[in-house]
């Protein structure tokens, strides 16, 4: 049954195009999701994301936990709110998930994970903590929405607290901070500066209000999509899965392989990988052509098929299609994509399209 | 005028000389914000039914059909230069070609306004 965020009726007064996203109705756009995108590149803009999945994990055995399922160590995150970005993998080294996790205090972690893979990832949580019985908490009555944009913190002096404002200014990004039941975290998917908080579903809709009325742009999950394609960001579910490594999806620098001690789900799976070699890639693509790429078109170099777009779309601030693709390693140049019977020859370029606004991300 | 529309989202304006044609509110609405279109050249000859060029938006690509035979006189340069115009005025500014038609009876097969709209509230 598709669920509502809390935030649900203001969409609708606000004339949203809403549509069903991985078991919850979500704006895709409330007009235009062109205009959406580049008020995040030029102002600010709003996002509901209270789609997304909650899981606190409390108690003594959290710590060991965390360091048994994701491929960073979690003993990294040195202080109070200190939050990172890595994978969770299964035992063959496939991505389970792409999290952010964030130390709330000794013993008591905060994991954010994606709506398509809730159920997938709280089974996997449960059944890892047969053998440590950490306390593990989904967080249904919490929403989610993320102020993204060059103006986020002009935005927000206007709104919070002057102790609250104190303390977002002195965060870095990936850190956060708790005041009452509001958790900040100086993150996002746009690569524009920007905070994502954490409120009650009571509280959540006074907040909007309050953004809506300082003049922050509402967006959705079109003007989501290729903000994050433009900033390098990937998507699970399209750009990596469980078949897919970190390795061969740009995510190495996800994994801490030291101390080697620490044994990690997916592990020796990764080293067995690193030993063999790497077959394949991911790239990020360009073409100034007037068409756009999508996933699953091919890819060729001269003599044969090389790999997929995984992911793929129009980038509003180059105006010309961009996306990613997993492709062989051992292509040749040119590289083409055939669309509508049409070959193009593509550019391989650097996957964060959009490298002077990747600051503050 | 009155406008006729087809079960491919297409509207068409006939004169009794000329054909004007473009996609109806409710397709640019499904589409979303149009980024790339294609239309043929004036002289070129179409058939009712056939593709004659593609609409792009962010989403998705769709083709577009000619409702009746004939033969292309104009086409919307306006449109080209700025797709947002499809968005914003499907139905007026946004005309996307205008065309000769050789079989002027083929315009009694097309939709009333009544028949189209019909046709989606089964979808």
């Amino acid at each position: 049954m598709t669920q509502k965020t809390a935030l649900y009726d203001q969409h609708i007064q606000l004339n949203a195009r809403m549509i069903p996203f991985h078991g919850w109705f979500m704006p895709l756009h409330y007009g235009s999701q062109l205009q959406e995108h580049h008020a995040v590149r030029t102002s600010t803009g709003v996002f509901d994301v209270s789609h997304m999945t909650i899981i606190d994990i409390l108690g003594p055995p959290a710590r060991q936990l965390l360091r048994t399922m994701l491929t960073k160590d979690i003993d990294q995150l040195k202080h109070v709110g200190k939050g990172m970005y890595c994978c969770m993998c299964n035992t063959h080294g496939g991505i389970i998930d792409d999290v952010i996790v964030y130390q709330r205090k000794p013993d008591n972690y905060r994991i954010i994970s994606n709506s398509a893979t809730k159920h997938r990832v709280m089974s996997w949580i449960q059944e890892m903590n047969n053998g440590f019985s950490a306390s593990i908490q989904h967080r249904t009555d919490l929403s989610m929405i993320a102020l993204q944009g060059p103006h986020t913190f002009n935005i927000l002096s206007s709104i919070l607290s002057p102790a609250e404002q104190d303390a977002l200014s002195t965060l870095a990004p990936f850190e956060s901070f708790e005041r009452g039941d509001r958790f900040f975290a100086r993150t996002g998917y746009t690569g524009e500066l920007g905070v994502e908080l954490i409120l009650p579903d009571e509280e959540i809709n006074t907040f909007w209000s309050l953004l809506l009325n300082a003049g922050v742009q509402p967006c959705g999950l079109g003007a989501r999509d290729t903000l994050r394609l433009e900033a390098g960001l990937l998507l699970y579910g399209q750009d990596m899965d469980e078949t897919t490594s970190p390795l061969e999806s740009n995510l190495s620098w996800t994994i801490h392989w030291t101390p080697s001690e620490r044994n990690f789900i997916g592990k020796s799976a990764l080293e067995a990988q690193k030993e063999q070699g790497i077959q394949r890639t991911l790239v990020g693509i360009a073409l100034k052509d007037p068409v756009i790429m999508r996933p699953g078109q091919t890819l060729y170099d001269e003599h044969r098929p090389i790999g997929k777009i995984t992911s793929g779309s129009f980038s509003p601030t180059l105006n010309h299609t961009i996306g990613f693709a997993r492709i062989q390693k051992d292509h040749l140049n040119p590289i083409y994509i055939d669309i509508r019977n049409k070959k193009y020859i593509v550019d391989l370029v650097h996957p964060r399209f959009l490298t002077s606004h990747t600051k503050g991300s | 005028m009155t406008k006729k529309f087809t079960q491919t989202h297409e509207w068409a304006e006939y004169n009794g000389e000329t054909l004007s044609i473009g996609i109806t509110d409710h397709a640019q609405s499904l589409l979303g914000d149009v980024v790339f279109i294609e239309l043929p050249k004036v002289g070129q000859s179409l058939h009712a039914g056939e593709a004659f060029g593609v609409v792009e938006s962010v989403k998705a690509a769709a083709d577009i059909y000619a409702p009746m035979t004939g033969i292309v006189a104009a086409v919307n340069n306006d449109v080209v230069q700025n797709t947002a115009l499809l968005n914003q005025s499907p139905e007026d500014k946004a005309w996307l070609i205008q065309l000769i038609p050789s079989a002027p009876s083929e315009w009694d097969q097309l939709l009333s306004l009544d028949s189209y709209l019909s046709l989606f509230h089964q979808e």
